[in-house]
């Protein structure tokens, strides 16, 4: 049997960097960024060759912060820290491993909060829509600052498992292999319907301000709490809630009022009430929109994935969750359809868990025995 | 190595692209990336065969093979291997049609039910156990056991033109009265021109 990957060694406290970068950036909306920031952590240490370097691409909420602690009493670790550091599924004695915050984002790189050089105010409205491939151009020129050529493997789960797709699409030559997991190849109707009920949210919050809430001294508080509550619901399946909260009531009987009554309200009202004092609601409009807006067959629909595919040149594990009913097992099959038909190496597994979308997050012994598994496979 | 490994190997091109159904912890596969430099997917339900696989440096897509072979294109592979799985799938026929969608051979191995110890067995008023069918009737995972004239009626019956057989008892090819001297076939297959 493989280590149960529960183990409590970590990467230790980690420091964010920032790299800066003087040359502008095209975006795939024509809007030009003319210089940026990135922050980003790195976990182990990068060979001689430069041959053994890991990037982890982040979800919708998700940062830099993926391993280890920023300071020894850190109640939390980074977000993937079940999954990465020393003696982990992907092993941090072995490979260099990056974490970086997206153009866009809110936790140090630049973003709608950023102060706008030419104006000295906080872009706010100003601030262009990125998208997935826009992310992808700015963390190749993350990779070309740290002198990696190629990436043994590229990995992110949901919205970061879109990025490493693109990664195998546009700049093939720079990965050798692809982990995608939870994620599909572009959003359907309904999932680009949840994040519009999301986005409406904090549109309509009177304190947005048409997105230059900054110069108010406020944000959409409210907005972005109920965005984040609803994001909850879909991220959670329908077993996992009602076996963690059922029709519990924390008082024990109704009130028969509008107060918090039932388990899973106050959970949803705790989880959003924390999201709303952290997060940026300019990024997390942005981040729902290149969500929306991500879809390799987009210039060239009756071609399909298989088209859209045929430049990737890396090895695939994809995996999937079996209620994971945001980003379906479904969808995962059709990337891998367009991966068979082009023989890619591929392999494909479809994890048995009751906590949907966000079991990608969750530590389960055979998931991780599974990228375990394939890591010590990757060579460097 | 098991005993038909090494036929399906012989019979198998250099090069060719193969997959194998029910490929287990991917072992077969391995062997024929090995020997014969073949391109190859194993497909596979069991978690713990779908880790191996992986292990074992192999490509595995999970599926349940019940439900067919969606994610795979027409003639798109060289040989369908269904080593010592057909006689645990419920649609027999429905499985034997996609292995001929999706490649051009179709390579299966099964226990011959009508294998003479196997018939005395059930004289003897005893459900068959061998090492080819090593489970009790109670927790079998076989639930379309069949001899080799079944098979061949079958094959008929859909259409199959059987390219060559082999028939083996403890590991040694057997050629004379061979469903019953025969406790483990092997057959190649393609669609009937």
């Amino acid at each position: 049997m493989q280590p149960v990957s529960t183990n409590n060694a970590s990467v230790g406290v980690v420091s964010p960097q920032t790299a800066r970068f003087d040359t502008a950036l095209t975006l795939k909306s024509g809007a030009v960024l003319p210089g940026y920031d990135l922050v980003y952590e790195t976990y182990g240490t990068l060979n001689a060759d430069k041959n053994n370097a890991i990037l982890v691409c982040h979800a919708l909420s998700g940062n830099h912060h993926v391993a280890g602690m920023h300071a020894p009493e850190d109640k939390k670790p980074g977000w993937w820290d079940n999954m990465i550091g020393p003696g982990k599924p992907v092993d941090t004695n072995r490979f260099f491993v990056i974490g970086v915050n997206n153009l866009g984002g809110c936790h140090g790189s630049t973003g709608p909060a950023s102060i706008n050089p030419a104006t000295g105010q906080a872009f706010g409205s100003s601030f262009p829509l990125v998208t997935v491939e826009d992310w992808v151009a700015s963390q190749a020129r993350l990779a070309d600052y740290l002198g990696i050529q190629q990436f043994a493997a590229i990995m992110g789960g949901s919205l970061g498992g879109m990025q490493v797709l693109q990664w195998s699409i546009g700049l093939p030559q720079r990965v050798r292999n692809c982990l995608v997991i939870a994620s599909a190849p572009k959003l359907t109707a309904q999932n680009i319907a949840f994040n519009d009920v999301a986005r409406q949210a904090i549109l309509t919050d009177p304190d947005f301000h048409g997105g230059d809430f900054y110069a108010h001294h406020t944000h959409p508080r409210r907005g972005l709490r109920l965005a984040r509550m609803l994001g909850h619901i879909t991220y959670l399946s329908d077993d996992v809630m009602g076996s963690k909260f059922g029709r519990i009531l924390r008082g024990g009987s109704f009130n028969y009022g509008y107060d918090v009554e039932f388990e899973i309200e106050s959970y949803l009202r705790y989880q959003g009430d924390k999201f709303a004092d952290s997060f940026d609601a300019n990024t997390y409009l942005l981040m729902t929109k290149a969500l929306d807006y991500f879809d390799p067959t987009h210039h060239h629909p009756e071609a399909g994935l298989t088209a859209a595919l045929k430049p990737a040149q890396a090895d695939f594990l994809v995996v999937s969750f079996t209620t994971d009913w945001r980003f379906a097992p479904e969808r995962s099959r059709e990337i891998v359809k367009a991966l068979l038909d082009n023989e890619r190496n591929v392999s494909y597994a479809e994890i048995v868990s009751g906590h949907g979308h966000d079991a990608f997050l969750m530590p389960d012994a055979h998931y991780h025995a599974l990228v375990r598994a394939y890591m010590e496979r990757v060579t460097t | 190595m098991r005993h038909d490994f090494q036929i399906i190997a012989d019979w198998v091109k250099p090069s060719a692209k193969v997959l194998d159904l029910g490929c287990g912890d991917g072992n077969l596969l391995k062997y024929l990336q090995n020997s014969r430099q073949v391109r190859g997917y194993g497909v596979e339900l069991a978690d713990g065969n779908v880790l191996a696989c992986v292990q074992n440096g192999v490509n595995v897509i999970q599926r349940d093979l019940e439900a067919g072979l969606a994610e795979f294109a027409s003639d798109s592979f060289d040989y369908v291997i269904l080593s010592q799985t057909l006689q645990a799938m419920h649609h027999t026929e429905a499985i034997l049609r996609e292995m001929l969608r999706v490649g051009r051979e179709g390579i299966v191995t099964f226990p011959n039910f009508g294998y003479w110890k196997n018939r005395m067995q059930v004289l003897r008023g005893n459900m068959p156990v061998s090492a080819d069918i090593p489970y009790q009737w109670y927790n079998t995972p076989n639930v379309h056991l069949c001899t080799m004239h079944d098979f061949e009626a079958l094959c008929d019956r859909l259409d199959i033109h059987i390219s060559e057989r082999i028939v083996m008892t403890a590991g040694k090819p057997v050629s004379f009265l061979r469903n019953l001297t025969g406790s483990l076939a092997v057959y190649r297959f393609e669609r009937k021109k």
